[in-house]
Parts: structure tokens; sequence; C-alpha cells
């Protein structure tokens, strides 16, 4: 056993670890942070992201013991002072959900997305999200919910609702 | 999925990896990025019992640019991406890097990790061999140099000494009348190469082309060269219908892999695609 000290949204953890914990069960199972999903286990669907010291990461491809001294970030850490952050309003403004399992993942990739790119286009994003699959949505309304988020963080107005679809029928008539 | 338990150790330096690694032997395994190792072992297709993490390894983590381009064995694909110098240098590194992985991936995964662990599928492989690094291993007897041509042994096998740690990789400036570039047919899961072609060439002030170096990977056991269609190249014009011809080239006696998702005729036929697609980029960047 290792005995690690993290810094989880803002807050202070020392535990005992196994060399063999992965991070999204230290997580989830020692912290009770249960907001981080596990979905493939394999470091493909992206349910597990977090930020680790700036970085996305998928929790279940890092050690715990990896993340002794860093500081992370989980969706729990997302909204401040009970008001939600502009990405969370973002997917519920936009539908960026409906079983909501990806969710968590979406959020934290998108959250490091717009930290390192505040106004990224709509081939950006998809870029950015490529390591998180949603098996409900299409993605279209994701992108969207990020775009939303984008706008706002800029203190600018979002596009509204079927702006993009305007577009395209004006194309096709 | 957890791994089957080991002991962990986190190295803060290169004498202090090596050191641990004299001390557990064939038990150990080195820790990098972790995104190939990690998984592997969540699945128990590989148990060290030892882990020796070197994420701590600050000396490890540099791009400098000088007359060559040398790059610390744990510099992350993120890092590699985002260097502006490097991109100004060998513009075919982030050209490469940025169809590896997602940014997850490519947050943890290094360049050295990538050729150590020589993922018969993975891409920046070819793309150092067809610009002829030569990489730096440290041992216990201090440190020697080693070609990208003599590195890759088999799949998942290269020529470093179990006791040896790969440290840096170098890499020579794109010159005046050269140009790369990296190209793959990727498997949509996975994003991993069913074909990558990474392609060098140097261009004479006629058109002509002096000098290339073609290598694959993802099609066969391990990253190759392609030396039939180099030598096809050299010499000729860099016209479309000259790099087609040369592209036929890859010979009939290259070994390589059939699965579920591509078989080995396939792979065969894409090889000379994904080829002759890389050496006209190649070309096009150097014109």
């Amino acid at each position: 056993m290792t005995k690690i000290t993290v810094k989880v949204n803002g807050k202070e953890y020392t535990s005992e670890v196994e060399g063999r914990t992965l991070l999204v069960h230290f997580l989830r199972d020692q912290l009770g942070l249960t907001g981080t999903h596990i979905g493939c286990d394999t470091s493909q669907c992206g349910a597990c992201v977090v930020v680790m010291n700036g970085d996305s990461v998928k929790s279940c491809t890092v050690l715990a013991v990896q993340a002794n001294g860093a500081e992370i970030k989980t969706v729990e850490g997302l909204a401040e002072d009970g008001k939600l952050h502009p990405l969370q309003e973002g997917f519920w403004e936009r539908h960026g959900l409906q079983c909501g399992f990806c969710t968590p993942g979406m959020l934290m990739s998108a959250y490091d997305l717009l930290q390192k790119n505040p106004n990224p286009s709509e081939e950006e994003i998809r870029h950015g999200l490529e390591g998180n699959l949603c098996r409900c949505t299409g993605y279209e309304n994701i992108v969207r919910a990020v775009q939303y988020a984008a706008a706002k963080m800029r203190n600018e107005e979002p596009a509204p609702i079927g702006a993009k679809e305007q577009v395209v029928e004006s194309v096709g008539s | 999925m957890i791994p089957s338990a080991f002991e962990y150790y986190a190295a803060n330096s290169v004498d202090e990896a090596l050191k641990l690694l004299a001390e557990h032997g064939d038990e150990a395994k080195i820790l990098a990025g972790g995104h190939s190792l990690l998984p592997a072992m969540k699945l128990r297709l590989a148990a060290p019992t030892v882990l020796i993490d070197i994420n701590p390894i600050a000396e490890l983590r540099s791009i400098n640019v000088g007359d060559k381009v040398t790059i610390g064995a744990m510099t992350t694909y993120a890092s590699l991406l985002n260097s502006a110098e490097l991109k100004a240098a060998l513009p075919v590194i982030a050209e490469a890097v940025d169809q590896i992985g997602d940014p997850q991936v490519r947050n943890r995964g290094t360049i050295g990790g990538a050729l150590a662990h020589a993922d018969p599928a993975a891409d920046l492989p070819a793309v150092i061999l067809a610009l002829g690094g030569t990489l730096t291993a440290q041992g216990p007897e201090g440190t020697r140099e080693i070609s990208i041509d003599d590195f890759f042994v088999d799949m998942l096998t290269t020529s470093l000494e179990p006791n040896e740690l790969l440290t840096t990789i170098t890499l020579p400036k794109m010159g005046a009348g050269e140009g790369a570039s990296y190209v793959k047919m990727v498997q949509p899961a996975s994003g991993y190469a069913i074909v990558g072609a990474a392609a060098w060439v140097k261009l004479n002030a006629d058109g002509t082309v002096a000098a290339a170096r073609v290598a694959i990977t993802g099609a066969g056991p391990k990253p190759t060269r392609l030396e039939e269609v180099e030598n096809a190249l050299v010499g000729g014009a860099s016209s479309e219908e000259a790099v087609t011809a040369a592209s036929e080239a890859v010979s009939d006696e290259l070994e390589l892999l059939g699965d579920i998702h591509a078989s080995e005729d396939y792979r065969r036929a894409m090889v000379k695609v994904y080829t002759r697609r890389a050496i006209l980029k190649a070309i096009k960047a150097a014109s």
C-alpha cells in the first residue's frame, strides 16, 4: 500500500492505495465521487475522463499512485456555488444528452477543450471530443451544447436553437 | 478490470530508473504514458510484478531544435503537437501525432513509449523510420546510439536491452527541397492504423527525386522500410505517374498480417495505395 495525497475539486484527500488501484476506482470507491463513470474500461469510451493537472485524462488508464500530489477536477467540481457551469447549462439547453451515461466524460473533455481553445470551430469541437463515445445523441446536440457553453464563457449570446438548420435549409432552397 | 498485483516504484531520475531495472530485472516493466501497457495489464495480457514509473523524470521531457531536433523520450504527444518550434522544423511530426488516438491519449502517451513498446500498429515508428532517426539508450555501462533502422526487431520487440532505458530521439531537420508526410487508414473503433505510410523525399532542382525513405506501420508484424519503393523512386521524376509506378514495387515477399479487420491481400493492396499517397504528399511538401 502506498500513501497518496490528491487534491480533488479543491479538497485535499490522503489515502492508502494499492499500486494497481486505478484512478477511477479511487475516485468512485474511496472518495465516493461516483459522477465519474466506468464505461468500456479499455480507454476507448471516455466516460471516465477527469482533468488532472490541467489536462483531460482517462482515469481508467491512470494509476491512483500516479495522481499523488496532483490536482484533479471531476464533474462534481464543475458547478460552483449551486450554479451550473456554462457547459452543464449548455447540455441542458441544447439537449446534449439522453441517457446521460457519457455526459460526465463529455463535460470534462469539453471543459479541457474550452480551457485551451475558447473559440473552437465545429470541426475542432468534434476532434476534441473524439475520445468520448455517446450511443444516444448522434453527437449533434453535444456539439451545439459545447458551442453554447463556448459562447457563454466568452460572454457572448449563444446561437439560437435551430440556427444551424436554417443555414442548411437556405443552402438547399 | 483491474491489473494483477505489482510493486510500484516512481523513478525521479534516469539513474534511479536504471538502478531499479538492474535490481528487478525481467520482472520489471517501465511505465511511460501507460496507454498501451495499462490496458494490456487490465486485460491480463501482461502481468509484470514490478512497475517502474518514469513519469516523474523531468529531464526526459524536452524538445530542442538546433542543427538537429532532439526529443526527450517522455515528451507527450500533446507537447509534440503544441510545439510551434517543432512544427516549423519538422511539420510531419504534428501531422502524424494529430492522427494518434484522441486528446486524452495524446495527453498521456509519449514518443519514447510508442517506440519502445513497438506496437505493430503504432503511428510514430513509421515516421521516425522515414525520417532516419537516431535513438539514445542509457544502460548500466553508459549510453549508446541506435539507428532507427536497427531498432525494431519483431512484434513488440526492439533491440533495447532489458536493462536499458530509451532516453532521447534525435531527428534531422527538414532541409531545402525536402518534404515528409504520414497518412493512415484508420481502424474506426480503435483508431489504430490498418495501414500507415510515412514518406520523406529530397528533390533535385529539376524536380527529380534525389533521395527517399518510405516506411509502413500497421500492416505487418513491425514497422518496416520499403526499400524497393525507395529504389524505384530515386533518380526518377516526382510526377504522379512515376510515384504510382514506384509504389507498385512493394515486394511480394513483404511479411504482412491478416486479421478480422483486413486480410493480408487487402493490406498488401492498401500498402501500395497509402504509400503512393504519402509519397505524393511528401513531394508536395518538398516543392
